[in-house]
């Protein structure tokens, strides 16, 4: 099987062909994609199946690598002579480190990232030509996807961290553009919500952008180095030169860098803009909420995991695992079928970084990779059900839909059984090994402390609602009586008459609080905004729930498929159940393989000594048990939980609810944190803004209209000046000439006896100064 | 008598030539006083031909001066007669249309 | 004040009280030059006295007097004191072409020149005729005192002999190195300016027309 080797000459430029056709699709689709056939759409899924293509071959050679145990670490620049110079001066040779040049990294993460961005992406746009039809700006909305999808990809085929950067800040721009899709679309029902959440979603991870620039800065400043594996090595070095203690600038700096995480992963307290971010189209949520985008922290840890100190890791730790539990709560109480979603997203989120955090790098990364597509799928199932039900979103008024919408059913089933964690499905094993991490800390004699105990309860509480809530929503979903229709229009009535229909609420520029349960009254039958008018015409029968055309499940079945068996892959070693068996993504990311040989024997490293290692079979064999128990007995509990209260005795569940009054509501309302952050940061912003106003109103232009009346009065004292004083000598001397002539004048009166007298007296005059001098 | 009474005399005379001139109104007066004055002048002439170096040129001068104060007193009598026809006025300060 | 102006008739001068007290000035002036002549010099001082007198007393009578006639014949004293003087000079000549051409000639034109014109208001203010008497008196006597180098009266001797005979002048007149080209030219001098006399004064077709009445006085 020759070519699934790596060939670094012909390969990376495949990977370069990958990453830019998506780019030179956007272009295309921009400027002329409004007057292709179909708009355009053909262009890019055909785009994307290309890449996708590319990425999953490429992703084959990192296994083949990893079965042949040949190490698989690829870089552009030094094994393909490929360099991108971005800033450099030609009098250095490219290399410096003054000079700003880069290249591809391709590892087995990178490979493994790279192929479900890939089918994930491709999938999203094969859902989107049907989801999407009708919509005014279709065009645009796909050229957005695959501008997106390229951003990811370089990001993930980044070499260094500021390059990273780049792509992650071009994504932030590319969830503020799809999230506020609608925005531009007046008539639509999502148009405020649309362009508030845009907003919201863009200055959250903003926060958390800044944060993570600091700390690029930071490594920067201390390292002179950008490029992953030079970090790598120098965090070794610093830290061996510390005497094997991290230095405290370097835990400062993976704050700051985790910082990024917390933004753009969503994490505790910087998640608020995800459960509004279920504002944008559902193919969006799918793309970059549950699959790509928000995964891109994680990555972002998986990447600078060697230079985050312990206390560094605690804290994310802790971060990560709040965030699961507390996530996974209000999820619970969540009625929007995507409102589920989002917060089970936030809350796997949680769980991966909480991973990341416990010291497995691998169960984090392991997780984000099944999470992609299991998350994918149901994200799209879930438009699939929308689009099915009229976009009614509200689970309340749906039911007994697994006989309308069998596939969707199938594929949804799938990926809930993976995200519950059972076992044989994908997503069972990145949830055991990331339980498993949780034990090992817990288990290890030097080791145990309160995070790690924490964390284990915290996530296994937290896995447990998620079974729980997942299933909860597929029996409100998909079994019973279907509650839609007109008996369903007035029980929505109701409730938004009595203030129990808002579930996701907002307040508007105005500050005036906004429902959105009644945009769904709006939109529902309104057929005003793209989505109602796709295939549907002369639908004469109104709110019957039907499946969904050919290119929407095709989507679904694909990534169900992944869902399925993306856990282990049987082209590996070990047996396909789960006891001692390493599945294919373990085998092929480690600590050394990610790393590189010696950051990977630092970070991890091996047991010496036939005793040591005795101890740390006995270690991992013990956790992965309790790890199996506990996931197995949450799952199993969870489920029937759900079944109990959603499919055998329907009327518990409310009179719990209520009995639990004030704390089902708070949990219900999301612990009231965007009315905190309401309080504390957007009306201080609005006040200092008014108050910069009010200071540029006042002051400034005070202080210029001051210094145009100082002018002014200096003018009009100038012209007094001019026109007393000058003026006035002017006609002072015209004056005093006047007057003096006046004088004179009267000499010349025209009488000869006074000229005869003057000349008598002037004649004697003379005559005595001449006699007398 | 001596040069000194004769010179004051003159001088005297000369004196009252220009009040004469100054005072009255009345272009005659101007011309009276006029006459005076040349008198006063022809006066001193001699005097002065008779007490100082001999000679006839004081004389001499003093006779041009009566011949010229004839001419000029025909002349002048001419010039009053039609300032008088003009203006009507036998008063100096009628023709004042050179003032100013 | 100044008096107002009255209408004087022709050939009728009102004698006033101011006129009857120059008149009595002018005597008792003429016995002070009589008397100070003939104490400085004899009776030859005496004869110049009255000869000063004549000269000065016409002139203060010319300038006093109101009617324009009066005034005119007191310049015949003053041209006769002016000859006595000449005379007294050893000038016998020009005392006699003085009284000739003076008193007969110049003393004529004025006449006719007041006949010729209305008579005037008589405007005569004292205050200013004894300011401007006093003034010029004294810039006058001033200029004399310095001319003549102090205040020395001398005497002459004897009542003198003509110094010049008429000859003489004559001669001087028409020697071709002495006066003979101011003498024609003083004779070109007369002619034009009676030849201008004339035909200044001629009278034209307005003025015959227009009556003279401009000023006051009345005929």
């Amino acid at each position: 099987m020759q070519f699934l080797e790596f060939n670094p000459a012909q390969d990376f430029r495949l990977l370069l062909l990958a990453l830019f056709l998506p780019l030179a699709g956007y272009v295309i689709q921009i400027f002329v994609g409004r007057h292709l056939p179909r708009r355009g759409d053909w262009l890019l899924i055909g785009g994307m199946f290309v890449t996708m293509c590319i990425t999953v071959l490429m992703f084959a050679k990192s296994l083949y690598a990893a079965y042949h145990g040949v190490e698989f670490r690829w870089h552009s620049g030094d094994d393909a002579n490929l360099w991108f110079h971005w800033l450099y001066s030609s009098a250095q040779a490219a290399g410096g480190t003054e000079n700003m040049v880069a290249g591809i990294f391709y590892d087995p993460l990178g490979a493994a990232m790279l192929a479900a961005v890939g089918v994930v992406s491709f999938c999203i746009h094969l859902f989107s030509s049907g989801y999407m039809q009708g919509d005014k700006r279709y065009h645009i909305f796909f050229a957005n996807l695959s501008l997106f999808t390229f951003a990811m990809l370089g990001l993930v085929l980044a070499d260094n961290i500021l390059f990273l950067f780049v792509f992650w800040e071009v994504m932030g721009l590319m969830s503020y553009l799809l999230i506020g899709h609608f925005a531009h679309d007046q008539g639509s029902g999502f148009h405020g919500w649309a362009t508030w959440a845009s907003k919201k979603a863009f200055m959250t991870t903003r926060v958390g952008d800044v944060c993570l620039l600091v700390g690029i800065l930071m490594f920067h400043h201390h390292f002179h180095t950008f490029r992953f594996t030079e970090l790598w090595e120098a965090a070794r070095q610093a830290v061996a030169a510390n005497a094997g203690v991290f230095p405290s600038w370097m835990t400062v700096a993976g704050l700051f860098v985790f910082g990024g995480t917390v933004g753009k992963s969503s994490q505790f307290p910087l998640h608020i803009w995800l459960p509004d971010a279920m504002a944008g189209p559902t193919p969006v949520s799918a793309m970059i909420h549950a699959a790509t985008m928000v995964a891109a922290g994680v990555f972002l840890l998986g990447r600078m995991y060697p230079l985050m100190s312990p206390e560094a890791l605690t804290v994310v730790t802790v971060v990560g695992a709040f965030t699961a539990l507390m996530a996974a709560s209000i999820g619970i109480t969540a009625w929007d079928l995507k409102a589920v979603l989002a917060w089970s997203t936030i809350s796997q989120l949680g769980f991966m970084v909480a991973a990341i955090g416990l010291g497995s790098v691998t169960a984090g990364l392991f997780h984000m990779v099944t999470h992609a597509f299991f998350k994918a799928c149901l994200f799209l199932s879930a438009g699939s059900v929308i689009h099915g039900c009229h976009h009614e979103q509200d689970m309340r008024l749906m039911g007994g839909l697994w006989r309308k919408m069998p596939i969707t059913f199938a594929c949804m089933l799938t990926c809930t059984l993976a995200i519950a964690g059972i076992p044989l499905f994908s997503g069972f094993y990145s949830k055991d090994m990331i339980l498993m991490a949780g034990y090992e800390r817990l288990l290890e004699p030097e080791h145990s402390g309160g995070t790690a105990l924490f964390a284990t309860l915290a996530l296994s509480a937290a896995a447990c609602m998620t079974a729980f809530y997942m299933f909860r929503m597929i029996f409100l979903t998909f079994f019973g009586e279907f509650r839609g229709g007109e008996q369903g229009g007035m029980y929505k009535a109701e409730l938004v008459a009595h203030g129990r229909g808002g579930y996701i609420v907002y307040h508007d520029d105005l500050g005036k609080p906004q429902h959105s349960g009644d945009l769904r009254l709006h939109a529902h039958g309104h057929g005003a905004h793209g989505h109602d008018d796709h295939g549907h015409g002369g639908h004469a029968q109104a709110h019957v729930p039907h499946e969904s055309p050919l290119n929407i499940t095709l989507a679904l079945a694909v990534l169900a498929f992944f869902g399925l068996f993306g856990g282990h892959f049987w082209l590996l070693q070990g047996d396909p159940l789960l006891h001692h068996s390493k599945p294919w993504f373990v085998q092929a990311v480690s600590e050394s393989k990610l790393y590189g040989a010696e950051v990977g024997e630092w970070l991890a490293p091996e047991p010496i000594g036939e005793a040591a290692v005795q101890a740390a079979e006995q270690l991992e064999h013990s956790a992965h048990s309790s790890a199996l128990y506990t996931s197995l007995f949450v799952a199993t509990s969870g489920i029937a939980l759900a079944f109990l209260l959603y499919f055998l005795r329907r009327t518990w569940a409310p009179r719990i609810a209520s009995a639990l009054g004030l704390l089902y509501r708070t949990v219900r309302d999301r612990y009231y944190m965007d009315e905190l952050v309401r309080v504390t940061v957007i009306r201080p912003s609005f006040a200092l803004a008014s108050f910069s106003a009010a200071f540029d109103r006042v002051v400034v232009d005070g202080l210029v209209n001051l210094a145009g009346r100082t002018g002014r009065g200096l003018g009009f004292f100038s012209a007094w000046f001019d026109r007393t004083f000058v003026d006035g000598a002017v006609n002072g001397v015209g004056a005093v000439t006047q007057v003096f002539s006046s004088a004179v004048r009267l000499l010349q009166s025209g009488r000869v006896q006074q000229y005869a007298a003057f000349a008598v007296a002037g004649g004697l005059l003379a005559a005595v100064w001449l006699i007398l001098l | 008598m001596g040069l000194e009474a004769y010179v004051a005399v003159s001088a005297a005379l000369f004196a009252l030539g220009i009040v004469c001139i100054l005072v009255r109104r009345n272009v005659l007066y101007v011309l009276m006083g006029i006459e005076m004055i040349l008198n006063a002048a022809n006066i001193n002439f001699v005097a002065f031909n008779r007490f100082g170096s001999g000679g006839i040129d004081g004389q001499m001068m003093a006779v041009f001066v009566i011949i010229l104060a004839a001419a000029e007193a025909a002349v002048a009598l001419a010039i009053v007669l039609n300032v008088f026809y003009l203006f009507h006025s036998v008063k100096p300060s009628a023709a004042d249309f050179l003032r100013e | 004040m100044q008096a107002p102006p009255r209408r004087v008739q022709e050939g009728q001068a009102e004698m006033d009280l101011s006129s009857r007290i120059f008149h009595a000035l002018l005597a008792l002036l003429l016995l002070a030059a009589l008397g100070w002549g003939l104490s400085a010099a004899g009776p030859s001082g005496a004869v110049f006295g009255l000869f000063a007198w004549l000269v000065l007393g016409g002139s203060l009578l010319c300038i006093w007097e109101r009617s324009v006639v009066r005034s005119a014949f007191s310049l015949l004293a003053t041209f006769g004191g002016t000859a006595g003087l000449f005379a007294l000079l050893g000038a016998d000549f020009l005392a006699m072409a003085q009284v000739l051409i003076y008193v007969g000639g110049i003393l004529a034109l004025i006449l006719f020149g007041v006949m010729l014109t209305p008579p005037d208001p008589f405007e005569r203010k004292l205050p200013r005729v004894l300011a401007g008497l006093v003034l010029v008196g004294a810039g006058a006597a001033f200029l004399a005192a310095r001319v003549a180098g102090g205040a020395r009266w001398a005497v002459a001797a004897a009542l003198p002999q003509p110094q010049t005979r008429a000859a003489e002048l004559g001669v001087g007149f028409l020697a071709a190195d002495q006066y003979v080209v101011a003498f024609e030219l003083a004779a070109v001098v007369l002619t034009v300016a009676l030849v201008a006399a004339v035909y200044i004064a001629r009278r034209r077709r307005v003025d015959l027309e227009r009556p003279d009445s401009a000023s006051a006085g009345g005929a």
